[in-house]
């Protein structure tokens, strides 16, 4: 499937692995360091280590502040709205998979 | 170039306050945002909202828009009268916000660039930053997911021209999949984003992985789930049945007297891992249909010599 003209990049998977500290996470996002302390007083994200100098933070949570940030700058939320929007959108998508699930074994047929 | 009717993409009239303005841009923007809304299309639209809201939510920008007149219909080829603006000046410089879209890239319309661009661009060469990450989401086959692959994907990337113009330019990237992905899950092509501006360095691109529908496998986390159809006697009678596996076919034993919708587990079937995922098989009863003559003799028998009533729970 892969052509040869094309530049190859080989990725790793991002995963929960806590190897950013703030500093790292407000370098790569963009965000500021005030924004991210409130992310995670709203528990948005919970990254590991009791006080601000130990948290260390995973690229999961990178991907999520930068949604969070995205939903609060476009639909003009607060952090709270955000961190109630990002659970519904959860909460939406295991419903969403579910009623996959269930139309599935429903079928069309009515009685 | 095409003329942009900016209160029509809002839904707007154009004597519109800035409050009615503002309502437009945000029920449209909570309609059509990229993260709330996955379907094809909303992206796009959402950057022409985010375009027209960053247009007509400045009163100087909104002011040398309304100069140049109604007489334009949206699409119509366009190109700005001399001096078009001459007399507006945008104090305000660009905010970067709204139509920048969902992943921060600038990818405004050619119309957009050639009225506004000039304010921006001379905003953007100002600064020396760690350029754009990128997001993108890539479709691949559950398949994929056992064996790792190479796969080609097409990405839309905003570039910076020489003269300062941002224009959307297709790349091809070759990407490897690494096995054990999961749906929902991100891959960080290091590098691979918007380039730094002076001294920053380059942003990096994550794909978030999504499997085509499979039609046997549903995959749930790395579980996979499989509706396996049985016999009634190999339900009733138990008994060995072959069954699919993405890693080749397996013999399963169906104990006896199970029911339609009995859940069964194949450990470690599913998406491979440190912790690799389980294979869930549903059964699923089928029965032979009564046309031919020998199973209609055989329901037949069985409604004679069976005294079964499926009803009996429900007092009838």
């Amino acid at each position: 499937m892969a052509d040869q003209k094309h530049p190859f990049a080989s990725g790793d998977l991002v995963t929960k692995t806590p190897e950013l500290t703030l500093d790292d996470l407000c370098e790569s996002c963009g965000l500021t360091k005030e924004l991210i302390t409130t992310y995670v007083s709203e528990g948005i994200v919970e990254p590991q280590g009791s006080d601000k100098m130990q948290w260390r933070f995973s690229r999961i949570h990178l991907i999520k502040v930068r949604r969070a940030s995205r939903l609060e700058r476009d639909l003009g939320l607060n952090a709270a709205g955000v961190a109630l929007a990002l659970d519904l959108m959860d909460e939406i998508e295991v419903l969403n998979r579910q009623l996959l699930q269930y139309e599935r074994h429903q079928g069309p047929d009515n009685l | 170039m095409e003329y942009k009717d900016y209160y029509n993409v809002l839904g707007v009239e154009k004597t519109a306050t800035q409050d009615e303005i503002k309502k437009a841009y945000r029920k449209l923007a909570r309609k059509y945002h990229p993260d709330l809304n996955k379907e094809e299309g909303a992206e796009d639209k959402f950057k022409e909202i985010g375009e027209a809201h960053e247009v007509l939510k400045n009163l100087e920008k909104r002011a040398a828009y309304d100069q140049l007149g109604s007489g334009y219909q949206p699409g119509q080829d366009f190109t700005p009268p001399p001096n078009w603006d001459a007399g507006f000046e945008y104090s305000t410089g660009f905010s970067g916000t709204g139509a920048r879209g969902a992943e921060g890239g600038a990818a405004y319309s050619e119309f957009f660039e050639d009225l506004f661009g000039q304010a921006e661009r001379a905003q953007r060469a100002q600064f020396h930053a760690r350029g754009q990450d990128h997001h993108a989401r890539i479709l691949i086959d559950l398949d994929d997911a056992f064996t790792g692959a190479k796969r080609p994907i097409q990405l839309k990337v905003p570039k910076v021209t020489a003269d300062g113009h941002v224009v959307t330019e297709e790349r091809t990237l070759n990407v490897n999949i690494p096995k054990g992905v999961r749906a929902g899950q991100h891959i960080r092509l290091k590098g691979q984003g918007t380039p730094g501006q002076g001294k920053g360095e380059a942003g990096d691109l994550y794909l978030e992985v999504e499997f085509n529908p499979h039609p046997h496998y549903r995959a749930e986390g790395r579980d996979l789930y499989l509706d396996l159809p049985v016999t009634p006697w190999e339900a009733a009678l138990g008994g060995k049945v072959n069954v699919p596996t993405p890693e080749g076919a397996v013999d399963v034993s169906i104990p006896v007297n199970s029911s339609g919708g009995k859940k069964m587990r194949l450990k470690g079937r599913g998406i491979p891992g440190k912790t690799p995922g389980d294979l869930y098989i549903i059964l699923q009863i089928a029965l032979p249909p009564a046309s031919d003559g020998k199973a209609k003799e055989l329901y037949e028998k069985m409604a004679e010599e069976l005294a079964f009533n499926p009803r009996a729970k429900l007092g009838v």
